[in-house]
């Protein structure tokens, strides 16, 4: 190597190592589009494969099987926002969707009383959270831990671990009478025009409110700050605490309403159901991410990625991909997100 | 050769063609850095010898931290050479530049150590990352962990948490564990701004003892007191490249003029009169064995608490902003009794602070300029719950030219400025509010002398309507700035002195007295 050309070499490679600094450069572009652009790329060649991939009909099929995964993961955004994890919406969701059969079934109750007591869970279980991290300093993953198995735990408990349905047997003998409400049920099996379900109309309106609510108001803007630097934002007037509580409150009746939807949808109190919604609603959380490389959670990037791998899963079916790869398929557009905004975009120093 | 060529006819570094590489401990050589198009290092040129102290002077954005990143292989530089010992040196990582013997005490102090460890495991960090043996015996490192803590005066149980222990402490833990590398060239960034007189004497007389061995150090500082105290020549920096390059007798004057490429006009004060009391202090005490303060501060005037580390400056402000319950004794905030149980009753009661530790109590690291301003006030930039992105924008903008806030723009990520731009970040986000009270505590922290201007004059021409309350270990930076001087010791007011020009002796010596009380009793 001569001495001339040393220097330019070093040149180049750094100004390519450093390109993030300017905004500019072919890094900070994939950083920014790489999801989106992976997207659009996954839908033009599922349609050339399967036209009938970019139909209307299999397009809400596809919005109401990630309806509520996304539902769970708006709510966990909230929580990542403020810098805490929740572990326990898909808990949450599970005893919601328990709670909203048993005040149906075993106590004859309505729609309103099924729907209020889940909210009323899932303000509950966030408070209690909330409480739990901020005033005695739980750490967040253990404590949401631990009320994710305490829920799951207590779901079974009233049925002494049965599912939920007309005329089943209750642990002290008696029968149970009541049933679910034409009303309820409509939740799950109503559609909008006739083609759009009530799932997807909710996971709409709540993507919408929490992204305005995070991104546009002076509240969001806390909570990032809290995420950011939580002594910076006590030191500048914000009620830290109470923000946070609130995060987890948001997260808690976020999960609520999933389980209320799936209730709605299964028709019964079914205890398996449920289970995978905590890993996929966070896998979505995380991947949104890397939309538009914000590097930071957020709602719309939520809502993508949750439709992100809701897009992947249904391609692949039409294409007759069997169903056991689809948590190897997740895990791997995880892996990418991740790699979109950590390892690409967080290398600043 | 290109030495020098294309840096401009500024550079007199001495040209390193003149000399064979292994003269110097350490050469640099026409030593390029940009990142993207923004040239930060423009061709520096330097030589430092064995066993001597040189101290690098630079302003905010001169590109220190830059030049001491690319040294301990931080970053890569852009073009130029680095020689240690007269062999080529280019670090890839900072174990790289530990094993070339070039040792480097970073400026943030927490960049140092490992807040979750003790201060035995702290010292010997090095030789749990990298020590050979499988196990870590540690009575058989204590004897060794217990000599690097003596030779820097270090007087702690060493199983104390490093979280529970000063910044001043934390610093001598960084120093420490520097000087067991046996280091040939040690670069030492700011390491006083957190340390008292005597701590910092404390590590000048290692630092000489080091030079007496042979070891070359790059210092750099903004403290004039250190370099005259230390340096056997002066470097300084200005946008990248080396402006000046003094030898003894240093000539401070011209030192500072190639630093700032201006020279410095004398602090002019026009001093101001006290206004009405705005928050008065009786009796408060600060923790149980604190002695009891009676202080009020004024309106229109800009007050400066001086006392060195452990004084109870800063918990004397954390007590009026909500951070901290005093133990006894009360407060009035224009005439009514003033409980602040959080910052966020001060904040709604005009009583604003900027903590010491900028970068954890008060710089927001994922929020651009504006939204680092506009944090504690965003009411003012809301309607109808929503925010209104433009004028906030706005007003940061306005804050930017108010404050000659060096930035790419509004929008840019806060931690794109310097130390001394964040700071001014810092105290725009204060002056958006209508304070009452305004607390700053140890605004000049990392601050050069030209930021520190500005930063100065903004404050005392804004100071009507509001008390300003500023604390500072230095007596000089007080001097520069402050209609009235309280001297606090050991919690105790030792000196309330309100007549600008100050007689810098008593102040100095109302603090060092207070220091004799305390080792006397």
């Amino acid at each position: 190597m001569t001495d001339a050309t040393q220097p330019e070499l070093d040149a180049a490679r750094t100004e390519q190592r450093d390109a993030h600094h300017d905004g500019g450069g072919v890094t900070a572009a994939i950083v920014r589009y790489g999801l989106l652009g992976l997207l659009a790329a996954m839908i033009m060649f599922f349609t050339l494969m399967e036209p009938a991939f970019l139909s209307v009909r299999n397009l809400v099929i596809v919005l109401q099987s990630v309806s509520i995964v996304a539902i769970l993961a708006l709510g966990v955004t909230c929580t990542l926002v403020v810098g805490g994890f929740d572990l326990s919406i898909g808990a949450v969701a599970a005893t919601s969707l328990m709670a909203s059969s048993y005040v149906m079934v075993v106590f004859g109750g309505g729609t309103v009383e099924a729907v209020a007591a889940c909210i009323a869970l899932g303000l509950l279980v966030g408070l209690a959270n909330g409480l739990l991290i901020v005033k005695l300093r739980v750490p967040d993953l253990l404590a949401t831990l631990g009320m994710m198995f305490l829920l799951l735990g207590l779901q079974l408990v009233p049925t002494a671990g049965r599912s939920i349905a007309r005329g089943m047997t209750l642990p002290d003998g008696s029968t149970a009478d009541g049933s679910f409400t034409n009303a309820f049920l409509a939740l799950g099996r109503y559609r909008l025009f006739d083609i759009v379900p009530i799932s997807v109309v909710v996971m709409i309106a709540l993507a919408i409110l929490i992204s305005v609510f995070l991104g546009l108001t002076r509240y969001g803007r806390v909570m990032y700050a809290i995420g950011s630097n939580a002594q910076a934002a006590r030191l500048a007037g914000a009620a830290v605490e109470k923000y946070r509580i609130a995060a987890y409150m948001i997260s808690g009746v976020c999960a609520a309403i999933g389980g209320i939807l799936l209730a709605a949808r299964v028709g019964r109190g079914d205890v398996s159901s449920g289970n995978s919604l905590l890993l996929d609603a966070v896998a979505a959380a995380l991947i949104g991410f890397a939309v538009l490389g914000s590097g930071r959670p957020n709602a719309v990037g939520t809502a993508i990625g949750a439709l992100f791998v809701g897009l992947l899963l249904n391609g692949l079916t039409m294409m007759n991909a069997p169903y056991y790869t689809q948590d190897f398929i997740k895990g791997a557009v995880l892996v990418v997100a991740l790699m979109f905004t950590f390892g690409l975009s967080a290398r600043t120093r | 050769m290109r030495a020098g060529s294309g840096a401009g006819a500024a550079t007199r570094a001495r040209p390193s063609s003149s000399t064979p590489a292994a003269a110097g401990r350490f050469v640099l050589r026409d030593l390029r850095k940009n990142f993207g198009r923004n040239a930060v290092l423009r061709g520096i040129d330097l030589t430092i010898e064995a066993g001597t102290i040189v101290a690098l002077m630079g302003a905010n954005g001169a590109g220190k931290s830059t030049l001491v990143k690319i040294i301990a292989g931080v970053h890569d530089a852009s073009a130029g050479q680095m020689l240690c010992d007269g062999r080529q040196y280019r670090p890839t990582s900072p174990s790289d530049a530990l094993r070339a013997g070039i040792v480097i005490v970073h400026q943030a102090i927490n960049d140092n150590v490992v807040l979750d460890m003790d201060l035995l495991e702290n010292l010997l960090i090095d030789e749990i990352c990298q020590g050979r043996s499988m196990f870590f015996r540690r009575s058989a490192m204590a004897e060794k962990a217990r000599e690097m803590a003596r030779r820097v005066g270090l007087d702690i149980p060493l199983n104390r948490r490093v979280a529970d222990i000063s910044l001043a402490d934390r610093q001598l833990v960084a120093i420490a564990r520097a000087l067991s590398h046996d280091p040939k060239l040690l670069i030492l960034d700011e390491p006083t701004s957190a340390l008292s007189d005597a701590e910092a004497e404390r590590l000048f007389g290692v630092l000489e003892a080091l030079r007496d061995r042979g070891v070359a150090t790059l210092y750099i500082s903004h403290r004039m007191s250190d370099i005259r105290r230390l340096a056997s020549r002066v470097l300084t920096l200005r946008d990248g490249q080396i402006t000046g390059d003094f030898a003894a007798p240093i000539d401070y004057s011209a030192a500072v003029h190639g630093m700032l490429g201006r020279s410095l006009g004398a602090a002019e004060i026009e001093p101001k009169p006290a206004g009405a009391s705005v928050l008065s202090l009786r009796g408060l005490q600060t923790g149980p064995r604190v002695p009891p303060i009676d202080l009020d501060i004024h309106e229109g005037q800009v007050t400066a608490i001086v006392g060195l580390v452990g004084a109870g400056k800063s918990e004397l402000a954390e007590c009026i902003y909500g951070v901290r319950q005093p133990t006894a004794g009360t407060m009035r905030l224009d005439g009514k009794d003033y409980v602040p149980a959080s910052p966020i009753r001060a904040v709604r009661s005009g009583i604003f602070m900027a903590a010491e530790d900028r970068g954890g109590g008060s710089i927001v690291g994922d929020f651009d300029v504006t939204r680092n301003i506009t944090l504690p006030f965003l009411g003012a930039f809301t309607a109808a719950t929503f925010l209104r992105r433009g004028a906030e924008r706005r007003h940061a903008r306005r804050s930017i030219e108010d404050l000659a806030i060096v930035t790419p723009g509004e929008t840019a990520p806060i931690g794109a400025l310097s130390g001394g731009n964040q700071q001014k970040v810092v105290l725009a986000r204060w002056l958006t509010g209508k304070a009452r009270l305004l607390i700053l505590d140890e605004p000049f922290q990392g601050v050069d002398i030209a930021a520190r201007q500005d930063i100065g004059r903004k404050l005392r021409r804004t100071a009507d309507g509001r008390a300003t309350l500023l604390l500072f270990a230095d007596p000089d930076e007080a001097i520069e700035i402050a209609d009235r001087i309280v001297v606090l010791n050991n919690g105790a007011v030792v000196a309330d002195l309100s007549d600008p020009p100050f007689d810098r002796q008593m102040i100095v010596s109302s603090l060092s007295q207070s220091h004799d009380r305390r080792h006397a009793a």
